[in-house]
């Protein structure tokens, strides 16, 4: 038995769509079968909510008079890219604040246009015959301005490894805080609920698939930076780390900050928590084989953060059931465990797209090319261009 | 009986004093010690209840100041504002007595205030910010 995605849509039409968040599957399928499952459901809401750093909005301000070719711009004091055309920038989600460090951040700026906020726009140029004017500063809002859209270079990891800290002293990472002698361990990843790990081998989510971004409706636009499906996988097919990647798009001026929130890593910077919710199509058993995994069968590596190399020291794998107990062993100490990712807050966000997909707001797309399966990660190694 | 939580902060010079012993003897308190540490310059902080009769407990605090440790009520609290949390849960990891906590079911997170001991490990460890101390 095969579903398309027309069907599927001709489902929610007519509001005969059953759809089933990624946690509700699991019980479904062990309470009627895989058969019964293919058949009955028709859209699986996956979710994730959790600090990604890859990601950052474009914006396109509209021309002053006279115009200025902006070279160097700030917003709220936070340098954006302004290496594009005149009035074109690329504010990213890590970059600081030149007057406030690490409190206030491209994220922050991103949140505060969403939010409708004011916010300080300052810009130099060189002065053009075309261009003459050589600064200027003023107010903008995401009303005041043209496009504004997000375009995140790297979002929606599939699983991601777990930290701890071996060393005797209190260590600040993207991972959060980790206190000295194994005191503590975090992870990051919606686990059950987490899109990738729902579709293993990205056989429904492609580019063009229609996501839910952050509260509006986005699409995926590429396989994100360093991408790599290579990654080794457990005989269900669910890798044990990080792996594959999606870049994203969408409009901010659409989007909600519910669904996205700027914070700030005590020791390690700015970054920004991205809600995104993606719709897997009941396509086949086969699907209902992937979409029915749960946090017991999901697995991933505790590493050492404490060692500042590229390759850190591994403690084992640890499954998704064992980190959300709140209590792990670790060289047979019992070891606290916490999340970056909220798991509340993916949960809802699926919540909020199986709604929205049964009211008939939201239809599902095919993807119009895959995402690839035979990309390899690479290292940066310093050298010559002789050894190169 | 009254019951009182202070922080006592020991200088260098008295650090090695028995004077927590003599609360008991002398003014016939009950305590106990939520958090004590010696910092690295030898300065000692205690997180401490005290449990018995009021006039005790005031004469107990006048023999501590007279000794030279510093005493300050521990009116402060830890809160957690609920409008800036994102219920991740990071600082669950961090909370030694587990006064923080995700729900088992809604995974949302919970804040006993009765088990929190006000080491404060969690202050710096919230990306939202939303931990703070009421002083």
């Amino acid at each position: 038995m095969v579903k398309t995605i027309e069907e599927i849509n001709e489902k929610i039409k007519s509001g005969k769509v059953l759809v089933l968040n990624a946690e509700e599957i699991i019980d479904y399928v062990k309470e009627k079968g895989i058969k019964k499952a293919a058949k009955d459901v028709d859209v699986v809401t996956t979710a994730t909510f959790s600090p990604m750093c890859s990601s950052g909005a474009f914006l396109n301000f509209g021309h002053s008079d006279p115009p200025i070719r902006m070279t160097k711009v700030w917003l709220n004091d936070v340098p954006a890219y302004a290496g594009i055309a005149a009035v074109d920038v690329y504010i990213g989600a890590t970059e600081i604040s030149e007057t406030e460090g690490m409190d206030y951040g491209g994220a922050h700026v991103i949140e505060d246009l969403i939010a409708g906020k004011p916010i300080k726009l300052k810009a130099i140029g060189s002065g053009t015959d075309c261009y003459p004017r050589r600064e200027i500063e003023t107010y903008i809002t995401k009303d005041t301005i043209n496009q504004a859209y997000l375009f995140n270079p790297r979002n929606a990891y599939q699983n991601y490894t777990a930290a701890t800290n071996s060393s005797n002293r209190t260590i600040y990472t993207y991972m959060g805080k980790l206190l000295p002698n194994f005191g503590n361990a975090t992870y990051s990843s919606a686990g059950q609920l987490s899109p990738l790990l729902n579709d293993p081998y990205y056989r429904t989510i492609g580019i063009g698939t229609r996501i839910f971004l952050a509260g509006s409706q986005g699409y995926v636009s590429w396989h994100g930076t360093q991408h790599n499906p290579g990654k080794e996988r457990l005989a269900d097919g669910v890798p044990c780390g990080p792996a594959g990647t999606l870049a994203v798009i969408g409009d901010l001026k659409k989007m909600s900050p519910e669904y996205l929130r700027a914070c700030t890593f005590h020791g390690y910077g700015v970054t920004i928590f991205m809600g995104i919710g993606i719709p897997i199509p009941v396509i086949d058993e086969e699907m209902v084989e992937f979409l029915k995994i749960k946090d017991e069968d999901i697995y991933t590596e505790i590493f050492d953060y404490s060692v500042q190399r590229r390759n850190k020291p591994s403690y084992g794998k640890v499954n998704y059931g064992q980190l959300r107990s709140g209590r792990i062993k670790i060289n047979n100490k019992n070891v606290q465990t916490g999340s970056i990712s909220s798991y509340s807050k993916a949960l809802e966000i699926a919540n909020v797209l199986k709604r929205e997909i049964k009211t008939g707001k939201f239809y599902l797309t095919a993807s119009v090319a895959s995402i690839p399966l035979d990309e390899e990660i690479k290292s940066l190694d310093i050298l010559s261009k002789e050894e190169l | 009986m009254i019951k009182r939580k202070l922080v006592l902060s020991f200088p260098e010079n008295i650090v090695t004093k028995p004077i927590t012993y003599r609360l008991v003897k002398e003014f016939n308190l009950e305590f106990n010690i939520l958090r004590a540490e010696i910092t690295p310059d030898m300065e000692g902080k205690m997180l401490i209840e005290l449990k018995g009769d009021k006039d005790k407990i005031e004469q107990s605090i006048k023999y501590l100041t007279d000794t030279g440790v510093s005493v300050q009520e521990a009116a402060k609290d830890i809160i957690i504002d609920k409008n800036l949390c994102v219920d991740c849960g990071v600082c669950t990891s961090i909370c030694i007595t587990q006064a923080i906590s995700l729900d088992n079911k809604t995974s949302k997170l919970k804040f006993n205030k009765e088990k929190c001991i006000l080491c404060e490990l969690c202050l710096d460890c919230c990306p939202v910010s939303a931990i703070k101390v009421n002083i």
